[in-house]
């Protein structure tokens, strides 16, 4: 699949934020005042900010409210209403933590669920897909949740909960592309299955239907990011898990904290580019392609 | 809406005769032809004349070689497009209701005025069959010729789709794929047309025709080099003409 970046931007940005907006529900850190308001503003600014970049690959961005209507079969239209409902709550949370010094615990714990909700919606958007084996598995929007609840644990600045749940999300993207890489074999689809002439014989793609690329081949067969794909995933794993969890590890310093957070951010980054360029579209059987 | 119906009045659809095409890819340039002057958003391309030319098409014939464990290789011409599946994973998740699945007759289609261009039907469809259009930023794809087959200002020999029209082979059919008794359902029952792709489940309407077993030639005796020749050395005007044209 081509990585957009605007798609990864959204997912790591997006779910970070909503990650540090579901601690925040729970009420930690428990922060209000000035300081409730640096917290929020940097959870806002990280799941707003990635929802309107997902908007930069719409085709009409004008129409994106429409987007709202199909919340009963979509999982893109409920994600939208998720995130919306999530935002709106948690706002009216943090203006009682901001303004009023005060903490409505039900409406903080609702809005850390429909933040949760969100970033659930978002990977069911791609486990849906039976298209693209290696992310129609039940493991993906744990990988999607784990990330997402780890790297708000570190934004919230909770050491403890920050690093055992880093090596759990750690330990989930281990398995995530462990069982990614036998999912497009044992999915059954293959060139036979697809063009059905399996039966005659050994079946090869002879010639393509046009001699230059289209919009299929762009968007679905994206090959560059196999190439390099062991090397990234240490490097992903380096930063996303193994550094922050060694900079937590040491006494607590706020540079260090800093430096926790931007190697985190790197390496989800870097695993959700992987994400999208490892992950193969079936539709590339017909072209001879994976 | 884009929940599907749960059972729509007709099944129209094509049927494709994989052993009939001859891969001339008429049908591409006939679909390309209609739907662009036609129903919607034209099919735009880009850099048509350049270098790197690319462009949106509904049909489009890829070819295949099979090789079978014994003899030839078989090429076979394979147009695909879209397959209007009973169970089409493309429309459930539309966010917009701009892909829906017409009750009466189960054709796929795109409302273009509704589409946000965000690609996530193209994602979820494994035929490849819809193609984002560069230029109008929009959903497109075979409407199985919605503008024709209902056209009462169309002769009633053309109110079919384009592509079945244009074919010079007679390798594409088109009808009513629910009712058991339409030449096309016939046609798949004794041809044993088959379905792309079932393991994913989308419950295609549109059927493919498999080649038929390929004839072989009858076994020569072993004894055929011992048999006398038939062809004789040639007598009267015919061995005159031999000698006069070996002499000059």
């Amino acid at each position: 699949m081509h990585p957009a970046p605007s798609v990864i931007a959204f997912s790591t940005f997006s779910g970070l934020g909503f990650g540090l907006l579901f601690w925040l529900g729970f009420g930690v850190p428990a922060v209000s005042g000035w300081s409730a308001f640096a917290f929020f503003t940097i959870a806002y600014l990280l799941a707003v900010g990635g929802l309107i970049s997902s908007t930069f690959h719409l085709g009409h961005p004008e129409r994106a409210l429409k987007a709202f209507t199909q919340w009963r079969s979509s999982w893109l239209s409920r994600e939208g209403v998720c995130a919306v409902a999530a935002l709106i709550v948690m706002a009216v949370h943090g203006a009682g933590l901001v303004f009023f010094d005060a903490s409505w615990q039900p409406v903080g714990m609702l809005g850390a669920l429909l933040s949760l909700g969100t970033v659930f919606t978002t990977a069911m958007i791609y486990t849906q897909l039976k298209t693209v084996p290696r992310w129609n598995l039940p493991l993906t929007p744990v990988y999607f949740l784990s990330l997402s609840l780890a790297g708000g644990a570190l934004l919230a600045g909770q050491i403890t909960w920050g690093i055992v749940l880093l090596i759990a999300a750690g330990a989930v993207q281990a398995a995530t592309w462990l069982l990614g890489d036998k999912a497009f074999k044992q999915s059954g689809t293959d060139i036979a299955s697809a063009t059905q002439l399996g039966n005659i014989g050994q079946v090869r793609a002879f010639e393509p239907p046009h001699t230059g690329t289209n919009y299929l081949l762009r968007e679905f067969v994206f090959q560059i990011g196999r190439k390099h794909a062991q090397k990234l995933r240490v490097i992903a794993m380096s930063l996303m898990i193994v550094l922050p969890v060694i900079l937590l590890l040491l006494p607590f310093n706020h540079l260090l904290a800093a430096l926790a957070v931007l190697a985190h951010v790197a390496g989800v980054l870097t695993s959700r580019w992987l994400f999208f360029a490892e992950a193969e579209h079936v539709v590339g059987l017909y072209y001879g392609k994976r | 809406m884009t929940t599907l119906p749960s059972a729509t009045g007709k099944k129209l659809g094509l049927v494709i005769d994989l052993d009939t095409c001859v891969g001339c890819h008429a049908c591409v340039i006939s679909c390309k032809g209609w739907n662009t002057e036609n129903y919607g958003a034209p099919l735009s391309d880009q850099d048509a004349y350049g270098s790197n030319p690319s462009g949106t098409f509904l049909n489009r014939v890829h070819s295949y070689e099979v090789q079978p464990a014994e003899g030839h290789a078989q090429l076979i011409h394979f147009p695909k497009s879209c397959l209007h599946c009973e169970d089409a994973p493309c429309v459930t998740v539309c966010p917009t209701g701009a892909s829906y699945k017409r009750v009466e007759d189960g054709i796929v289609l795109v409302n273009e005025s509704d589409c946000i261009g965000c690609g996530l039907c193209a994602w979820a469809c494994p035929y490849g069959a819809r193609e984002m259009d560069m230029e109008e930023k929009v959903m497109k794809k075979c409407t199985l010729c919605v503008d024709r087959i209902y056209n009462e200002n169309l002769p009633e020999v053309d109110r079919t789709p384009t592509c079945v029209r244009t074919c010079p082979a007679g390798a594409r059919h088109f009808g009513d794929l629910g009712d058991p008794d339409s030449d096309v359902s016939r046609l798949v029952a004794e041809r044993g047309g088959v379905d792309l792709m079932p393991e994913q489940g989308t419950k295609p309407v549109n059927k493919y025709l498999p080649p038929r077993p390929k004839d072989t030639l009858p076994e020569i005796d072993v004894l055929a080099p011992f048999l006398e020749p038939v062809a004789q050395e040639p007598t009267g005007f015919l061995a005159w003409l031999d000698k006069a044209l070996e002499k000059l």
